[in-house]
């Protein structure tokens, strides 16, 4: 694992006045929504993070802002891994997509929009994904109760 | 007609497009179920002639809530259900999620396990490329290839389920451990079946390599740069194929393949040919690596001793108070994990399987999220069917690999 990659976007993390950690092999960070996409294009920009692993969301009921998005990169010539993170309120889940950058960032909001409900602005495509046509909520926010069920058709009696 | 035909039975899906972008252009809908899209897969493309133009996959139809259901159940109890993401090497699953619990919790495994773990990995892998050959090369009508590919397969499941007591879903590893040791003569039947193997994919060799059809099906068809690989997100055979040796085995090592020699195949131009022979070349790989680790396996214990997630003896709990709490403990509460958060990635036979968990300190997960490297590779599908002939989707689609367990999730 090249450390030293990562020390150096450490280090220009912090000029930029953010607070980058590192946990479990990976530089981990937290900033304001606003600054996502200029983070990531400099990431994959400037550092060569350029595959897209994944983005989720983890679902804190009673905290405010309630979500927190997630999104995972890996340098294909170094070797390391950087996580964002970026806290969201329930009545405004609205992150920038990641789409002009990196076109597996387009599945992977869908799904995140499915089980969320979290919108990815510049996404034009948010149709649902893992789930259905006319699905009512998101199934893996912790107020979606896991008994709910919606057939699309109706049980066999 | 029954009394819901009635009802107004809604489409699950909404098609990016229902109007022909060119003149003599034609919808079709193939799938979801039809023999070569494995049973989950829709994909609706707009046809010109023979040639598809426009793809628009669709992929869910598999879906059974498998992140809200690990909410709740305990580390230890969701671990037949992460078997059942790759069902063609379940084993790989269950040592990437409790490498992941492990590495939150700072538990260190036993020389013993770290190989057997790597072994049986590996093993898996064979078994896990033997199926996507098998039915890739079948669907193309391979009929003879397929039943030498799944003779050894079914050795090779017969053989784990000596080990495990199951012949797809293993539910095999545990956090700290492994389910129990090696049956004796577990490892001489494996050298066996090593012989065997190279016996009978010498023949798959014979009958595919140079084989006219299979080049001229495959060859050129479903081509993808490593450029636009990256772009979309591939990883494993997928991205090597392209010529990109990107192996977490080789760049980012875990268990024990640093001790290991081995070499990452890679193709040449990235088309339904590289991958087919990439997984070829991997699973002879993957033989020589477990003859490595047959050498190297140690003797000792195979769970840790920690009384945070390795049960105690079964003898100790019947005759020690401390010990029966324990597992009480464990079984009703589940091993308790610190407060955090981790993403880790083993190299499963498809590509990057990463687990993200977030712990809030108890023994029920707060959030599993399993990245599955089949979901992404379903959203790049799309740029390596246009383009190409209409039954070129068939022999595409089966060297992609797509495993509805881990895709739909």
């Amino acid at each position: 694992m090249n450390q030293e990659l990562l020390e150096r976007v450490r280090t220009r993390l912090v000029s930029e006045g953010r607070e980058p950690e590192f946990a479990h092999g990976l530089l981990a960070l937290s900033l304001p929504r606003p600054a996502l996409l200029d983070t990531v294009r400099l990431l994959k920009g400037e550092f060569g993070f350029d595959l897209f692993l994944d983005v989720t969301a983890v679902d804190w009921p009673g905290r405010d802002p309630r979500f927190d998005v997630v999104f995972h990169f890996y340098s294909t010539r170094d070797h390391v891994r950087v996580r964002l993170k970026t806290a969201v309120p329930e009545n405004d889940p609205v992150v920038d997509s990641l789409v002009p950058l990196f076109g597996s960032a387009a599945f992977m909001e869908r799904e995140c929009h499915d089980m969320y409900g979290i919108e990815f602005r510049g996404n034009a495509d948010l149709r649902p994904i893992l789930l259905y046509e006319g699905f009512q909520g998101h199934p893996l926010r912790k107020d979606y109760p896991k008994e709910r069920e919606q057939p699309l058709v109706r049980y066999r009696k | 007609m029954t009394e819901h035909a009635e009802e107004n039975l809604r489409n699950p899906v909404r098609p990016a497009f229902d109007t022909p972008c060119t003149e003599d252009g034609v919808i079709v809908n193939i799938g979801p179920s039809h023999p070569a899209t494995h049973g989950t897969l829709q994909i609706i493309a707009e046809l010109s002639g023979e040639k598809v133009v426009r793809a628009d996959v669709h992929c869910g139809y598999l879906h059974r809530g498998f992140e809200k259901e690990c909410e709740t159940h305990t580390w230890h109890t969701l671990i037949p259900y992460v078997d059942r993401l790759n069902y063609c090497s379940a084993l790989i699953n269950d040592f990437a999620y409790c490498d992941a619990v492990e590495t939150l919790m700072g538990v260190e495994i036993t020389p013993r396990t770290r190989y057997l773990r790597t072994l049986l990995s590996e093993y898996s892998r064979i078994a896990d490329h033997m199926t996507c050959i098998a039915a890739s090369v079948m669907e193309l009508g391979a009929m003879t290839a397929f039943l030498y590919l799944m003779t050894i397969r079914d050795w090779i499941y017969e053989h784990l389920a000596d080990l495990t007591g199951a012949r797809v879903t293993h539910s095999y590893g545990r956090i700290g451990g492994l389910a129990h040791d090696l049956p004796e003569g577990w490892l001489d039947r494996l050298a066996q079946i090593l012989d065997e193997y190279e016996e009978y994919v010498g023949r798959i060799h014979g009958l595919m390599d140079r084989n006219r059809i299979f080049i001229d099906r495959t060859r050129d068809v479903g081509v993808i740069s490593t450029e636009d690989a990256i772009h979309w997100g591939f990883t494993g055979p997928m991205l090597r194929s392209t010529g990109a040796a990107r192996d977490l085995r080789r760049d980012t090592p875990y268990l024990a393949y640093s001790e290991l020699d081995f070499e990452v195949p890679v193709g040449i131009n990235g088309d339904n040919y590289d991958r087919y022979y990439v997984r070829m070349r991997e699973m002879d790989e993957s033989v020589h690596m477990i003859r490595q680790l047959m050498q190297l396996l140690p003797e000792g214990p195979i769970n840790v001793d920690d009384r945070r997630c390795a049960f105690p003896e079964k003898p100790l709990v019947y005759t020690e108070i401390e010990s029966l709490i324990n597992h009480f403990k464990l079984v009703i509460d589940g091993p308790q994990v610190p407060a955090g958060e981790i993403y880790l990635a083993h190299e499963a036979a498809n590509g990057e399987l990463g687990f993200y968990l977030v712990s809030d300190g108890t023994g029920t997960p707060h959030k599993v999220h399993v990245r599955a490297p089949s979901f992404v590779h379903m959203g790049g599908l799309h740029k390596l069917l246009e383009g190409y002939q209409l039954a070129d989707v068939v022999s595409t689609f089966g060297t992609v690999n797509m495993i509805g367990g881990e895709c739909d999730r």
